[in-house]
C-alpha cells in the first residue's frame, strides 16, 4: 500500500519524460536528443557488457569505481580532518579565536580556483583530485563539528565532571555523541560537494573517471553521451544521498527519538 | 590582567593567527623544508597579490567574473523566489513536482558546464546559465521552508479583517519569509562564485579570474600568480559573505531576536 | 563529614555584582539526610555547585571527609533537577547508569551487574535496554538516582530532584529516597523549595535566607519512622515543623541567634 502510494506520487515523472521525448523529436535539435536516444547511448556506454559482469561494460568498470573511489577517499579524509580540527576548535575558545579568520578565509576560496595549483603540486592523478576534494569539502564538516562540540549542554558536561569521567571518556562518551547530529549534517553536505569536486577535478586533470568520460563525449560532440553522463552523475548523487540518509537514521535514532518526546 | 584582556580581543588574536601561518609558511620555504620551486614563498605570494591589485588586466578579469556572478545571482532570485512562493502556497503542485525536483537536484552542477559550453556560443551566457542552475536550489528551498514557517495566526488575523489572499501574501507571507530568502541568497552567492570560476577554468573564454589562473599556468612563475589570484578569489568570497551577513543582520534584526529568544 | 565554613560567593564584579552566598556555616554528620530550603533565587544552587566542585566560591571553605574541596570529589554524586539534560539521550538506560563506573576500573560484566542492581533498587528492573527518552519523567529521575546509587558515593547531592514531576510521582520518589537512604549508609543533601517535602524527607532542615544567603534556621526533624505520606503528614509534630519552616522561609521571624 505504501509502495503504491509512493508510485502514485511519481505520476508527473513519466508525463515529463513523454513530453520531453515528444518535444525533442519535434524540434530535432541535435543539442537536445530525445530521452530514448540518451538511454540507448547510456546502455551502449555502460550497460552492454556480458551478463556475468552484471552487464557492465569495460568503460563502466574502468571509470565508475575509479571516480567513486576517489570521492570516498577524499570524503573520508576530509571527515577525519574536519572532525578532529572542528572538535578542537569547538572545545577551545582560545584556539578558535586564533584560527577562526583562517577558517573563514579558507572556506571562502572557491575550490576550483585551487585546481591549477594542485595540478602543479601533484600533477595529473588521484592525489591531485583527492587534494581538491578534501580542500573543498572539509569546511562544512569542520564548521559543523566545531559548532556541535561548542554547544554541548552544560548539564551534560557537569554530569560528566561530577561522575569523574576522564578527559578521553568525556570526549568519546559525551562531547562526540552530543555533536554527532551536527557532524552528520556537515558530512551530508560535504558528500554532495565531493561529487561536484570529483567531477570538476576529473574534467580538468584526469585520464579516467566519469568526469573524463563527460569531457571526452563533449570533445567529440557526442551529445547523447554528454546528456547520458550527466544522468549517470545525477543517479550517483541520488544514491549517495539516499545511502547516507539511511545510515544517518540508524546512527542518530536516539536524536530523533529524544526530539520527538521533549 | 592585561594579558588576559589582550587574549579576549578577537581581532588581535585573528591577526596573530594569520601572521603565524604566514611566518610558518615563509620559514618552511626559507629553511628548505618545502622547496620554494614546488611551493612559492609566502612573501613572494603576498607580493604578487599586491601587484595584482594594481594590475589593470587582472582587475578587468575580476570585474568580468563579478559581472557574471551578479547577473546570475539576480536572475536566480528572480526565478527561484516566485517559483518558491508558487510551490510553497500550492501544496498539490509541490507534491507533484517534488519527485522531478528530487531527481534534478543531485546532478552535480559542474557536470552541466561541458553541456552548456556546447549549447551557448556566448561565454557570458554560458556562465550565467550554469550559475542559475546551481544557485537556484538554496534560494528555492529556503523560500519554501520559510513559507512553511509563517505564523498561521498572523494570516488568519489579517484574513479576519477582510484582506484578500494577495494582501495576506504581501503583508504577512513575504515579510516573514524574507529572512529565509536572504539566507538562501547568501548561500547561493558562494555557490555562484564557485560556478563562475569553474566555468572560466573549463571554458577558457576571454576574461575572468578562472581564465587568468588558467592562462598564468603557462608562464615560468605561474604558481606565484595562481596562488595570488586564488587569495583574491578567497578575499572576494569573504567580502561577499560578510556583506550578505551584515545586510541580513541590519534588515532582519527582528527575526534574529525572535529565533534567539525561542532557543 | 561535610563542613562548610563562612562560604561566600559573588557573581561578577563592580556595581552589578550579585552576592549569592553571604557566609554560610554548615556541618553535616555521616549518614544524615539534610534538606536545604529557601526562597527561589536565594543561592541554593550556588551552594550545591560549590560543594560539588563545579564552581569555585569566592570565599570560605568546603571540606568533605576532612579534605578541602577544590575539584569535584571522587565519592560524590549529584542528582540534577533536569533529568532530561542530565541523562545522555544517546545511551541506553543501562549504559547511562554504568558509565561513571568505568572510572572505578570495573570490567564490563561487573559494571553491568552493578547497573542492574541499582536499577532494581529504584524499581526499574527491566528498563536497562531502553533509552531515557522512552521513559516517563518520573522514571527518568529514578534512572538518575540509580546512576548515583551505583556510583556508591559517600555524599549524594540532590538539586531539586523532584521539581519537574507531577505530585503523585513526587511522593513516590520521596519515599524511594527514604528507602534507598535506609538501605545504604549514605549522606544526602537535598535541595528543595518545597517546605512540606523538606520536613517529610529530612532529618534536619536548614533554611537559607534571601540572597546573599545565610543560614536563617537549622531545625532537627524528630518524626517517628518509618515515615508515611498519609500518617506522617497528619502528625502534629509535622504540622508544627512545617509552619516553623514556612515562617523562616518567609523571613517572618527575627531570630537574633541566626543572623550571621
Amino acid at each position: 500500500m505504501r509502495f503504491l502510494r509512493a508510485l502514485g506520487r511519481l505520476w508527473l515523472v513519466p508525463v515529463v519524460l513523454v513530453a520531453w521525448e515528444a518535444a525533442t523529436r519535434l524540434a530535432e535539435d541535435i543539442f537536445f536528443p530525445p530521452p530514448t536516444t540518451i538511454a540507448a547511448r547510456m546502455h551502449e556506454m555502460w550497460f552492454s557488457g556480458p551478463a556475468e559482469r552484471l552487464w557492465l561494460t569495460d568503460a563502466a568498470l574502468e571509470n565508475i569505481p575509479t571516480s567513486v573511489g576517489r570521492l570516498f577517499a577524499g570524503w573520508l579524509l576530509a571527515g577525519v580532518i574536519g572532525v578532529v580540527l572542528g572538535v578542537m576548535l569547538g572545545r577551545s575558545a582560545l584556539l578558535s579565536r586564533f584560527i577562526d579568520p583562517l577558517v573563514q578565509f579558507g572556506r571562502a576560496i572557491p575550490p576550483p580556483a585551487l585546481l591549477p595549483f594542485f595540478l602543479a603540486l601533484f600533477s595529473v592523478g588521484a592525489q591531485m583530485q583527492i587534494a581538491t576534494i578534501v580542500f573543498g569539502i572539509v569546511w562544512p564538516i569542520l564548521l559543523n563539528s566545531s559548532d556541535g562540540a561548542r554547544h554541548v549542554d552544560r548539564q551534560h558536561l557537569e554530569t560528566s565532571t561530577v561522575f569523574g569521567l576522564s578527559r578521553s571518556q568525556r570526549l568519546f562518551w559525551v562531547i562526540l555523541p552530543s555533536a554527532m547530529p551536527k557532524i552528520f549534517a556537515g558530512l551530508r553536505l560535504s558528500l554532495s560537494l565531493a561529487l561536484i569536486l570529483m567531477v570538476i577535478s576529473e574534467l580538468v586533470g584526469s585520464v579516467n573517471g566519469i568526469g573524463f568520460q563527460l569531457l571526452d563525449a563533449q570533445r567529440s560532440y557526442d551529445l547523447p553521451g554528454v546528456w547520458g553522463t550527466i544522468v549517470v552523475l545525477g543517479v550517483l548523487g541520488y544514491l549517495l544521498n539516499s545511502v547516507f540518509l539511511v545510515a544517518e537514521r540508524r546512527v542518530l535514532s536516539w536524536h530523533r527519538g529524544a526530539n520527538r518526546t521533549t | 590582567m592585561t594579558g588576559r584582556s589582550l587574549l579576549d580581543n578577537r581581532l588581535l588574536c585573528g591577526a596573530i593567527g594569520i601572521a603565524g601561518l604566514f611566518c610558518v609558511a615563509e620559514l618552511a620555504g626559507r629553511t628548505g623544508l618545502i622547496d620554494p620551486i614546488v611551493f612559492p614563498l609566502a612573501s613572494t605570494v603576498v607580493g604578487r597579490a599586491v601587484e595584482l591589485a594594481a594590475d589593470g588586466d587582472f582587475l578587468a578579469d575580476v570585474v568580468s567574473t563579478l559581472g557574471a556572478w551578479a547577473a546570475g545571482l539576480l536572475l536566480t532570485v528572480l526565478i527561484a523566489v516566485p517559483v518558491g512562493f508558487l510551490l510553497g502556497t500550492l501544496p498539490r503542485v509541490e507534491s507533484a513536482l517534488r519527485p522531478v525536483l528530487e531527481f534534478l537536484r543531485p546532478i552535480p552542477s559542474v557536470a552541466l558546464i561541458p553541456l552548456a559550453l556546447l549549447l551557448f556560443s556566448d561565454r557570458f551566457d554560458m556562465k550565467v546559465a550554469v550559475i542559475v542552475y546551481a544557485a537556484w536550489w538554496p534560494v528555492l528551498i529556503n523560500t519554501m521552508y520559510g513559507l512553511r514557517d509563517v505564523d498561521p495566526l498572523a494570516k488568519e488575523t489579517l484574513r479576519s479583517f477582510g484582506f484578500g489572499p494577495l494582501a495576506v501574501l504581501w503583508r504577512v507571507s513575504l515579510p516573514s519569509t524574507a529572512p529565509f530568502i536572504a539566507t538562501g541568497v547568501r548561500l547561493a552567492a558562494a555557490i555562484a562564485l564557485i560556478l563562475a570560476i569553474s566555468a572560466e577554468l573549463l571554458g577558457g573564454g576571454s576574461s575572468g579570474i578562472g581564465t587568468f589562473i588558467l592562462e598564468s599556468g603557462s608562464s615560468t612563475d605561474a604558481l606565484e600568480y595562481t596562488v595570488a589570484a586564488t587569495i583574491w578569489a578567497g578575499a572576494i568570497g569573504v567580502i561577499s559573505n560578510s556583506l550578505f551577513t551584515l545586510a541580513e543582520r541590519r534588515l532582519f534584526h527582528w527575526h534574529l531576536a525572535r529565533t534567539e529568544g525561542t532557543r | 563529614m561535610l563542613e562548610i565554613s563562612n562560604l561566600t560567593h559573588v557573581y561578577g564584579g563592580g556595581p552589578g555584582a550579585h552576592h549569592a552566598l553571604g557566609g554560610i556555616d554548615l556541618k553535616v554528620a555521616q549518614g544524615e539526610l539534610v534538606c536545604i530550603v529557601g526562597p527561589s533565587g536565594c543561592g541554593k544552587s550556588t551552594l550545591l555547585r560549590s560543594i560539588a566542585g563545579l564552581l569555585r566560591p569566592t570565599g570560605g571553605t568546603v571540606t568533605l571527609g576532612g579534605k578541602p574541596v577544590e575539584r569535584t570529589p571522587d565519592d560524590l554524586a549529584v542528582v540534577f533537577q533536569d533529568y532530561s539534560r542530565s541523562l545522555f539521550p544517546w545511551m541506553s538506560v543501562g549504559d547511562n547508569v554504568a558509565l561513571p563506573l568505568r572510572r572505578k576500573g570495573m570490567d564490563r560484566p561487573r559494571r553491568r551487574e552493578a547497573a542492574t542492581e541499582a536499577l532494581e533498587q529504584v524499581g526499574l528492573a527491566g528498563a536497562a535496554g531502553k533509552y531515557p527518552w522512552q521513559l516517563s519523567g518520573g522514571m527518568q529521575q529514578r534512572v538518575s538516582i540509580a546512576r548515583a546509587l551505583a556510583y556508591r558515593p559517600a555524599l549524594m547531592l540532590m538539586d531539586e530532584p523532584f521539581g519537574s514531576v507531577d505530585a503523585q510521582t513526587r511522593e513516590d520518589l520521596e519515599d524511594l529516597t527514604l528507602r534507598v537512604r535506609s538501605h545504604h549508609d549514605m549522606t544526602i543533601l537535598l535541595i528543595t523549595h518545597d517546605i512540606d517535602e523538606s520536613v517529610y524527607v529530612g532529618d534536619r532542615v536548614v533554611v537559607l535566607s534571601k540572597a546573599p544567603a545565610t543560614v536563617a534556621g537549622d531545625l532537627r526533624v524528630d518524626l517517628p519512622g518509618p515515615r508515611d505520606q498519609i500518617t506522617t503528614r497528619e502528625n502534629p509534630a509535622f504540622v508544627h515543623l512545617r509552619a516553623e519552616v514556612g515562617r523562616l522561609v518567609r523571613g517572618m521571624r527575627n531570630d537574633p541567634a541566626v543572623s550571621s
